[in-house]
């Protein structure tokens, strides 16, 4: 039967697809990043796949011989009608899978544990420790429609469409969004984490090679969405002083009215810069009160569980904190 | 609250007005209209032509037989297929060429409503009415039974599917669709999508009572209505994963109407269930949505695992490797479904532990899934495999799915997720295990039965055709994907800067144009087929030599399936009783009890998808009236006592008669 040979075909074209993907134009960032988090996510996805193949490898070729050898043309192979169950194979059916499971879901149980985005760094890359008293690099990342906004508190400056990190040195994003669900996602530092309005996300990154790289939102939001794309910038601590420099040097001042000049949708935003940032602008915008009169969602939060309390006093301390999950508490875990 | 921009309602019309007509501006849509228009008028010159109206209303459109039930919803899935890969085809010729300068011919407000239509039409319209199509027509025959459990409910959820169709296709000329991707989860915020959501969540309320109240029907069937001596266990295969889809179904469904109630209370009475605002929280949406978004999954691929179960035995001409280990596989699967819809959405902010279990219960589900794929390889062992057209597409499965199934595997490890989560990656995953497992199957499926529902084969030539054609398409089409999600590349882009990725997309566009071939070829093989039809003929009513109760019977099989009901005494009853010398009853019929035909289930789903159309334009009059009438037909319809009927003895020994002496003309 010449058709089952030619079932390997889009085997192999798959085969060769992938190595000319590997070798040829554009760069794999998945499995080969900048950033450590990033490569040990990678490094994941391989050791994944290849636990896997042990499996469907022999599957796939398996699928193949029995479809050759027992086709209806070859007499010389046996045939036994009513041959139709074997304790032995479904035991080995069963179990080599769950092994692989097994081994998979020890690999998921600490890797997940290990990459959690909330989690602070304990390294810089696989070769260096991260020193006890090294104090990560805080952004505030806004997604909003359909740009992105970052706060600088440390160094009291905020930026529109543009990011930047000393290399090496730990990050912890703060991540919320104005009005539709996001995601942040620079594939070359992390893994994306989704960015939504009134709630805070967190991730734990570091950059460790110079250069710049691609970000971009990658939960659809919208029609501005494709145009939501960011650079990022790796730098020596010089050149991050700098550019937290020319910040202050070029931009204006963002307060609240020019922050709800900036939540106007708009698409494919050129790079802005601000010099310097009114004081909780970040809160404000997480709490969804920028706009005089508005009520923060952590003091009507905050009322709803004294209300709570003073209706219910027997549920109180459990109801408190976990009103503070949402909006300025910060703490999403 | 969102901000609606739109001016207020006319009493009458609601919210239509002139600019709800895009033709008006977008040449795409009104050549698309002017093709449908004139399609649509040769199709009704065809039917007063030829006098077709009576025969189909009265044998077709009323008709409470399981059997034609089937073939219409096959029928369905396969006109709205065509919709939904035209989106496709558009999709990937607009990602093919917006590189740099070049922003494509889309614009994103119309490129959006094309991946929102493409999902939403795939799934619900074209993978349901598919795999329902298959359950119904097989169903009763694999079980030895003349019709299901409620057959005018049949009928009605037929009509109530066709209905939810209407309405999405409805939106292509009035209005526009929604623009918030297949399971909506963009209606968040202050965006508001407009019409176009509101024509996504009738249309899906309309088709959602259908497809709940079939899976009630057909979990009752299974229960009550299989042959003496058919124990649970004796079942054929396709039949026990039908029983476990529907129960999905009947558990799942019911919370995604519950969560389309809560967004249309949001939309049309200004609660806050799943807005920013006054506690209302768009994570809530996000769950309840996967919580029956992943049981839909299986839903789908559950009844193409019964496919290929068939399929493997009878070709094989083997019985089923671990029979009863592919039922608890099967079982298990089921309850599985239901723990791991947190999967979906690991880049949330859960936290590790959270994660874990979720993705460690996805690895879980593998387990059984890959203890189903080795019984299907083990039955091919020590088998005579006969490479007949639903053989090919079986072996082009196990290949396919085997891939597929690992990259689900890759992407239920959390941190790895992360890299690849909303990723092409993804993109090429679901479609691996969608096509690969799901459309495979029912190609397999309609080669495999056919000769049972028409009575002739399908041509072998432009089988094989399609199959190479869908077989390679796919995996041109898809492999690039693979390759864009692990160069970080994400869904739903309608633009790109960097051009070096550009040669993917047009590898990709490539496969897409395999595959137009390989639905051409089938629809080619169609046509071919019927003309072809006396030559393909099969009297035997068993043309594969197969083993299930479906092929005891002629084909096509009488309106009542079997004179005498049949008695089942193994698994395999058709070929045990082949074994043992069986011979068909030629005297002793009976009348038999057989529902009668009725239009209730066309006006009844119609008003339905008359009130879902006024709800959408926010036409309170023609809402009013049209549900008011939805409730009344009901009531009339219950004081219709002409809901059955016998066919005279005489009538079955006739009918037998013919099919004894066709049987002996042919030799047989």
């Amino acid at each position: 039967m010449i058709h089952m040979k030619k079932l390997r075909g889009p085997a192999w074209l798959a085969a060769a697809a992938a190595v000319a993907g590997l070798a040829g134009c554009g760069k794999t960032v998945v499995l080969n990043p900048a950033g450590d988090i990033a490569a040990q996510q990678g490094n994941l996805v391989v050791t994944a796949t290849l636990l896997m193949l042990i499996i469907i490898v022999p599957v796939i070729l398996l699928t193949l011989l029995f479809a050759w050898k027992y086709r209806q043309g070859n007499a010389d192979a046996k045939y036994d009608p009513d041959w139709h169950h074997s304790t032995v194979l479904e035991l080995v059916i069963w179990t080599v899978p769950l092994m692989i499971i097994i081994a998979l879901g020890a690999l998921t149980w600490i890797a997940t544990h290990k990459l959690d985005p909330y989690r602070p760094l304990d390294r810089i890359d696989a070769q260096r420790a991260l020193a006890a008293d090294v104090k990560p690099l805080e952004v505030q990342v806004v997604a909003m429609d359909w740009k992105w906004l970052f706060f600088y508190p440390e160094q009291g400056i905020a930026t529109v469409n543009e990011l930047a990190a000393p290399v090496d040195r730990p990050i912890r994003f703060k991540l919320t969004a104005t009005s539709t669900m996001n995601a942040f996602y620079v594939p070359d530092l992390a893994g994306m984490i989704y960015a939504m309005p009134g709630m805070q996300t967190e991730l734990n990154a570091v950059i460790n090679k110079p250069g710049v790289f691609q970000g971009l939102a990658s939960h659809y939001s919208g029609k501005g969405f494709s145009g939501m794309t960011f650079k990022f910038h790796g730098l020596s601590d010089a050149e991050f002083a700098q550019w937290i420099d020319k910040a202050r040097a070029e931009g204006k001042p963002l307060d609240k009215a020019s922050y709800l000049q900036l939540a106007r949708p708009s698409e494919r935003d050129p790079v802005q810069r601000f010099s310097s940032v009114e004081p909780d602008l970040y809160h404000r915008v997480l709490n969804r009160c920028v706009e005089d009169g508005q009520p923060c969602m952590h003091e009507t939060m905050a009322k709803d569980a004294r209300r709570g309390a003073a209706a219910a006093p027997a549920q109180a301390p459990a109801k408190a904190p976990a009103h503070a999950q949402h909006g300025a508490g910060g703490h999403h875990q | 609250m969102p901000e609606h921009t739109i001016p207020p309602a006319h009493w009458l019309l609601g919210r239509i007005t002139w600019d709800s007509i895009p033709m008006a501006h977008e040449p795409i849509v009104l050549w698309t209209f002017i093709a449908v228009v004139l399609g649509g008028l040769v199709v009704v010159a065809a039917l007063f032509k030829f006098r077709l109206w009576g025969p189909l209303w009265r044998d077709w459109f009323c008709s409470i037989d399981h059997k034609r039930i089937g073939i219409m919803y096959m029928v369905l899935g396969l006109v709205m297929f065509l919709r939904g890969f035209a989106d496709a085809a558009m999709m990937r010729l607009q990602q093919s060429m917006a590189f740099g300068e070049n922003m494509g011919y889309l614009p994103p407000h119309h490129y959006d409503q094309i991946f929102t239509a493409h999902g939403v039409i795939m799934i619900f319209f074209v993978a349901m009415p598919f795999v329902t199509g298959l359950m119904n027509y097989l169903v009763p025959l694999q079980i030895g039974a003349r019709d299901v459990s409620f057959p005018f409910l049949n009928n009605f959820s037929f009509w109530m599917t066709t209905g939810g169709a209407v309405l999405v296709m409805l939106s292509l000329f009035l209005g526009e669709f929604s623009t918030a991707g297949w399971l909506a989860l963009s209606n968040l915020g202050a965006q508001d999508p407009g019409v176009g959501l509101d024509y996504y969540i009738w249309g899906l309320q309309v088709a959602g009572v259908g497809t709940t109240l079939s899976g009630i029907n057909l979990i009752v069937t299974i229960i009550k209505m299989r042959a003496p001596g058919m124990q649970l266990m004796k079942m054929p295969v396709f039949s026990w994963t039908a029983l476990c889809t529907n129960a999905l179904i009947v558990a799942t469904f019911p919370i995604l109407t519950a969560a389309l109630v809560l967004m249309s209370l949001d939309r049309y009475a200004g609660t806050n269930f799943f807005t920013n605002d006054l506690g209302g929280n768009s994570m809530l949406y996000v769950n309840l949505i996967w919580i029956w978004g992943h049981p839909e999954v299986y839903i789908l691929v559950l009844p193409a695992f019964g496919v290929f179960s068939e399929v493997v035995a009878t070709f094989s001409r083997k019985r089923l490797f671990g029979y009863t280990s592919m039922v608890y596989a099967t079982v298990c699967i089921t309850v599985l479904s239901y723990l791991v819809w947190l999967h979906h959405f690991f880049t949330m902010g859960s936290g590790a532990t959270v994660n874990t279990f979720f993705g460690i219960t996805t690895m879980i589900i593998s387990i059984p899934t890959g203890a189903k794929i080795f019984n299907w390889l083990f039955t091919m062992y020590k088998g005579r495999i006969r490479f007949e057209l639903p053989m090919l597409w079986t072996v082009g499965f196990m290949v396919t799915f085997a891939i597929g199934g690992m990259t689900g595997v890759l992407l239920a490890v959390p941190p790895a997720d992360f890299v690849l989560h909303n990723s092409l990656f993804l993109i090429a995953h679901f479609h691996n295990v969608i096509i690969g497992g799901v459309v495979f199957a029912v190609f397999a499926g309609i080669n495999y039965w056919f000769p049972k529902a028409f009575g002739y084969r399908l041509d072998d030539f432009w089988g094989r055709c399609s199959f190479w054609f869908w077989l390679v398409g796919f995996w041109v089409a898809f492999t690039p994907l693979y390759i864009l999600g692990l160069m970080g590349v994400t869904r739903r882009v309608n633009h790109f800067e960097d051009p070096s990725l550009q040669i993917w997309f047009v590898i990709a566009a490539c496969g897409a144009a395999l595959i137009a071939l390989g639905i051409a070829s089938f629809l080619i093989q169609l046509a071919v087929s019927y003309a072809r039809r006396e030559q393909l003929r099969d009297v035997t009513g068993d043309p594969w030599d197969a083993r299930t109760l479906e092929w005891a019977t002629s084909s096509p099989p009488p309106q009542y399936n079997f004179a005498f009901t049949p008695v089942a005494h193994e698994i395999d009853a058709w070929w045990d009783m082949k074994k043992h010398g069986y011979q068909r009853p030629l005297s002793g019929f009976v009348p038999i009890h057989m529902p009668a035909n009725t239009g209730a289930g066309v006006v009844i789903a119609g008003l339905s998808t008359l009130f879902g159309f006024a709800m959408i334009w926010h036409m309170w009059p023609l809402a009013i009236a049209s549900f008011a009438a939805t409730v009344l037909a009901s009531i009339i319809h219950t004081f219709n006592y002409q809901r059955d009927y016998h066919i005279p003895a005489a009538e079955v020994a006739a009918t037998e008669e013919a099919r004894t002496q066709q049987l002996a003309a042919a030799h047989v």
